[in-house]
């Protein structure tokens, strides 16, 4: 019994989406609603092939400013959380700028940035903003997993004769891995959003990225081009939490109760 | 007072003749937390080279918090610790095994050394070492996950005698452990603590595992914490099943418990 439903763990989800797609199709075929307004699976599939000279150097844009601002975010996040735990003064001190970054708006910061950088850098634009909205879920989950080493650990390393830093380097950094890779699976995602969302606020330089691509197909009424690329934002969204959650495999499956196999 | 080892107090002849043998001294520990509570009242103890000494008391005497200001932890509100020069190594055995769930076997028994600064190879030989002498031979690979509460309790007391402590701090460590795993744990322990000449102190709740380790119970009353009865036992050196039941161990064991019992009501 219990192989079959391992089986079904895969076969249903794809079973399910084909159904949506041909009822999908059916329903638009069926009703006669205008292809200008709502494209078919099928017209979305073919507008694929014949626009990729567009689509395929988008993703690749799009992909580049996400993995950008990801990496800078984790970067960030991860370098600020551990000056945090060094000192609560340098704490209290940028938490509120952090805070202030993360609540304001990201459509609201796109005009002045525009002006600081500069309309001909909207490629470092587009990056500073997907930064903004993906760098605080690193910084504050890695800020909570650096507190959250054993006590007892501290107090042993402490009359061992740790250093500070041999205390951060062996105890609190291990103990935060897991949640600077929950915050990295969702950086990821946020990266992405941020990568599109700046191009809607802050324009398309001279390369085309698949949220300018979607707003240039949905003025152009070429409603099967902007589902083309939202179809590729899909898949590209889905590759990124797919490879992160690989990484969080990678580096937890020996000894992290949330990666371990139950036994049965 | 006697003389001791000259070679620690090479041309301090006036110390020389007059040092008892006394590891460490608490004199007038009291400590009051932060949220107000009173822990300790008034701590004075005495603890020789070489003793196996049991704190007995009930839940919240300040007894791990006595052990805490022993190992430097803590820092008590008034009275000093004094230990004898030179200060020896300490290590420290936690109720949890607290273990690094990260690191296999081998890496935690190697922490202390790692710490200090040991090459890796003569730290993984002797962390190998001290895990074989806890009976965890073959076990360096594993990581605590995959062992068992009593051979995660094993590792965590390598990890303590593998930086070659000379006074060993326990704090109720086999309380969360059956019966039978306990009493292997203490049977091993005693045979650690007589191979390496430690001095161990041992904080529990338990009345029999008090009796079946010790050389001396110190009985303390509840919160605040002080001394309601010291207790010298004369085990021998070499204990059993047998010892269990022999009339010496019923007849101490009574001992403790009546001090036990004398503490909580006088309180």
């Amino acid at each position: 019994m219990k192989r079959d439903i391992g089986f079904l763990r895969y076969l249903i989800p794809v079973v399910v989406f084909a159904a949506a797609l041909v009822l999908w199709e059916w329903r638009v075929h069926a009703s006669g609603i205008s292809p200008l307004v709502l494209a078919t699976p099928s017209d979305i599939w073919t507008a694929l092939f014949e626009h990729w000279d567009v689509l395929g150097p988008a993703l690749l844009f799009t992909l580049k400013i996400t993995a950008e601002a990801f990496v800078l975010a984790t970067v960030a996040g991860v370098a600020i959380a551990v000056l945090f735990s060094l000192s609560r003064v340098i704490e209290w001190a940028l938490y509120p700028f952090a805070v202030v970054l993360q609540v304001t708006p990201v459509v609201a910061i796109a005009p002045l940035l525009l002006i600081w950088i500069g309309y001909d850098n909207v490629n470092e634009v587009l990056v500073v903003l997907a930064w903004i909205i993906s760098f605080f879920t690193v910084l504050s989950n890695t800020v909570t997993g650096l507190k959250s080493a054993d006590h007892n650990l501290t107090d042993l390393m402490k009359l061992y004769g740790a250093s500070r830093l041999q205390i951060l380097w062996r105890l609190q950094l291990p103990s935060a891995l897991p949640y600077i890779l929950t915050g990295m699976k969702i950086s990821g995602g946020l990266a992405l959003i941020g990568a599109v969302t700046a191009e809607f606020v802050a324009g398309s330089g001279n390369d085309l990225g698949l949220g300018w691509v979607i707003t240039l197909s949905t003025r152009n009424l070429d409603t099967a081009q902007a589902f083309a690329a939202l179809a590729l934002l899909s898949v590209l969204g889905i590759a990124i939490l797919f490879a992160l959650t690989g990484l969080e495999w990678a580096l937890l499956h020996r000894w992290h109760e949330s990666a371990v196999k139950k036994q049965s | 007072m006697t003389t001791r080892d000259g070679d620690a107090f090479a041309g301090h002849d006036s110390v020389f003749y007059c040092v008892n043998m006394s590891l460490l001294t608490l004199s007038g520990i009291s400590k009051k937390f932060d949220n107000g509570t009173q822990a300790i009242a008034r701590l004075d103890l005495d603890v020789a080279d070489g003793e196996f000494l049991s704190l007995v008391g009930p839940s919240g005497c300040g007894k791990s918090t006595a052990l805490r200001i022993i190992a430097g932890l803590l820092t008590p509100e008034t009275g000093m610790v004094t230990f004898a020069e030179p200060k020896p190594p300490i290590g420290f055995v936690f109720q949890e095994p607290t273990l690094m769930p990260w690191a296999t076997a081998l890496s935690n028994a190697r922490l202390p050394l790692d710490l200090n600064g040991h090459h890796r190879g003569e730290a993984n030989d002797r962390a190998a070492r001290a895990l074989a002498r806890v009976g965890l031979a073959g076990f360096e690979k594993a990581y605590p996950r995959e062992l068992s509460g009593g051979m995660k309790m094993r590792v965590s007391i390598a990890r303590a005698i593998a930086a070659e402590p000379k006074l060993l701090l326990m704090d109720e460590p086999f309380a969360a452990l059956d019966e039978l795993t306990r009493q292997a744990l203490n049977d091993d322990l005693l045979k650690l603590k007589r191979e390496d000449a430690l001095t161990v102190i041992f904080v529990t709740h338990s009345v029999y595992e008090s009796t079946y380790l010790s050389s001396r119970v110190v009985v303390m009353t509840p919160r605040p914490g002080r001394v309601a009865a010291d207790l010298a036992l004369n085990p021998p050196a070499e204990r059993d099943e047998s010892y269990r039941l022999s009339p010496q161990f019923t007849g101490d064991a009574g001992r403790v418990s009546v001090a036990l019992k004398s503490a909580m009501a006088a309180a």
